[in-house]
């Protein structure tokens, strides 16, 4: 076993040594400016981000039209909800979406609020479920965009892509799902599911860092967007700026892998991260399982050991690069606000860790992962006044804390 | 973020782990921080005779650093006069454990519960003695 055992993979995954090759020699043979037509380096370089656009759309289920090249995720969540909010401004000024998305959709909406518009952020069950009934009353006649993201990157929660994208034609109102977690992961189709806009990255799924996509729906309907990144009109005048051939080769290369081998491996991954999650919540007291039992990606793992704090746990798990929802590991000092919309608690928040398996996790590694972190919170348990308290039949609530 | 070896230390082996009968009248019980805080710090301090801490226990919920500063804290206080143990500041923890300045509020919170569990200390002390008064 290599030390520490990655089990981050839902932050980022390794390049698969597969599209590390096919990348190679876009950086330094065939090295053109695919918008360049006049000359053989060109050619190439656009001949080979085609096939990668062919490669992709196959995994979703559209055309190689409707794939915009952008930087990563957060670029094409910033472009789907700025770019739709402003070419439908006069259509409308509401947008619903979820208080659970990442940053990159958060963020866009508290700055489109300050802008004017207007958005609903749907409440989640306690494990993380949007609550369809409720966006079908949310939408009105000014809603011009629905944003849920498809699976959640703390906590693994699948949401029902189908019936929300269902729900937004009968509606008439363009939805944008923010699949970063799922494509490569879970079956995705965006017809099928009734997808307008996706977003999503190759470094979720063994490519590059550094590149990704929008999906944009071309006909019934055709989704149109204002332009965000202006200059010389690439992707159809959508995203503008030289492609990133060597990263979209790798990226078009990481879909046809996990194209051919998601069936597989999805099997695998929830093998082990079952295993992970009922020998934790069978040998481990006070543990819970955050995020949904079963609408689940295959291969996170988030659990809360109550009494222990996520931080504290992380520094005895040292051989394991995790994650936790922990105040102390925040930039903010705040707990994850993925946990607490769940409503189950800040200290729920306060005592997990995320468990993120991939492509090249071992069982052996899930073994050590499991032991580790049981030691790790039987010793913190020891240490603990809140465990001690419990133990001696106090009810944590009732007391007077002195806060600082 | 990397640890020191000081607070990994102090982490694998924490000295002075457990807890004292809070009810004794020779003990003074500290209890900061709250759940949804991410930390709780109990702090107990056992003073003899003469107004020397004679031993020191803990138990925390927190961060490492907070794991470490409340051990270090105990390690401290043993032998020291009461007057001494108030004077402990929070700047001498972070020093000694070279903690990054996001972990300062970890130190503060072992010198809050120094001088609860002192404080609580010697209201316990007071409050027999003014009981003796009445009934004399
Ligand atoms: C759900 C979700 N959306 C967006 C992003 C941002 O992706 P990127 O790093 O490609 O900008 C991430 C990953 O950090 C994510 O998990
Ligand atoms: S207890 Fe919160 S950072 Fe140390």
């Amino acid at each position: 076993m290599n030390f520490p055992i990655y089990m981050d993979h839902n932050a980022t995954t390794p390049m698969d040594p597969r599209v590390l090759e096919a990348m190679m020699p876009y950086f330094t043979k065939v090295y053109g400016n695919a918008a360049s037509r006049s000359h053989q380096y060109g050619w190439e370089a656009e001949e080979a981000v085609e096939k990668a656009r062919q490669q992709i759309a196959d995994l979703i289920g559209c055309t190689t039209k409707e794939i915009v090249f952008t930087s990563g995720a957060t670029e094409s969540d910033n472009l789907a909800l700025m770019g739709i909010a402003e070419m439908y401004a006069s259509k409308g000024n509401h947008i619903i979406t979820l208080p659970t998305e990442h940053k990159a959709i958060i963020d866009t909406c508290k700055y489109l609020e300050r802008h004017g518009k207007e958005v609903t952020y749907l409440s989640v069950d306690e494990f993380g479920m949007v609550d369809l009934e409720a966006l079908r009353n949310a939408i009105k006649d000014t809603t011009i965009l629905v944003s849920i993201m498809m699976a959640n990157n703390e906590i693994g929660t699948i949401q029902p892509v189908a019936e929300i994208g269902k729900i937004c034609r009968e509606k008439g109102v363009i939805f944008h799902t923010d699949a970063t977690q799922g494509v490569g992961k879970i079956p995705v189709d965006v017809n099928a599911m009734n997808i307008d806009l996706m977003s999503f990255t190759a470094h979720k799924m063994y490519g590059p860092k550094g590149v990704g996509a929008l999906y944009v729906r071309k006909k019934s309907p055709r989704v149109k967007l204002s332009e965000q990144m202006h200059g010389g009109g690439h992707e159809r005048g959508m995203r503008s700026g030289t492609l990133n051939v060597p990263g979209i080769v790798g990226f078009g290369k990481a879909c046809e892998i996990c194209k051919e081998e998601m069936e597989s491996e999805s099997k695998r991954l929830i093998y082990l991260r079952d295993k992970m999650i009922n020998t934790f919540l069978s040998r481990v007291k006070y543990s819970y399982l955050n995020g949904h039992p079963t609408e689940r990606l295959p291969h996170n793992v988030n659990v809360s050991f109550e009494y222990v704090e996520g931080e504290g746990l992380m520094m005895g798990i040292k051989d394991l690069a995790v994650s936790s929802g922990s105040a102390c590991t925040s930039a903010t000092l705040e707990p994850s606000y993925v946990l607490k919309a769940l409503g189950r608690g800040d200290e729920l928040a306060h005592s997990s860790i995320r468990y993120g398996l991939g492509r090249f996790t071992t069982e052996e590694e899930v073994d050590f992962a499991i032991e580790q972190t049981i030691d790790s919170v039987n010793h913190l348990r020891e240490l603990s006044p809140l465990w001690e308290m419990f133990n001696e039949g106090i009810d944590l609530k009732s007391v007077q804390w002195a806060a600082h | 973020m990397a640890y020191s070896d000081k607070v990994v230390d102090h982490y694998s082996n924490p000295r002075n782990v457990g807890s004292f009968d809070k009810n004794d009248p020779s003990v003074g019980t500290g209890l900061v921080g709250a759940p949804e805080c991410g930390d709780v710090m109990k702090l107990q301090i056992k003073v003899n005779e003469q107004g020397i801490v004679e031993d020191a226990k803990f138990k925390t919920y927190g961060c490492g650093s907070a794991i470490a500063s409340s051990s270090l804290a105990t390690e401290w206080l043993k032998g020291k006069t009461l007057d001494e143990a108030y004077n402990i500041k929070n700047t001498e923890i972070v020093a000694e454990l070279n903690l990054p300045p996001v972990k300062i509020h970890c130190s503060v919170l072992a010198e809050d519960a120094i001088k609860m569990a002192i404080e609580d200390y010697k209201k316990k002390k007071d409050v027999p003695a003014e009981k003796e008064a009445v009934t004399a």
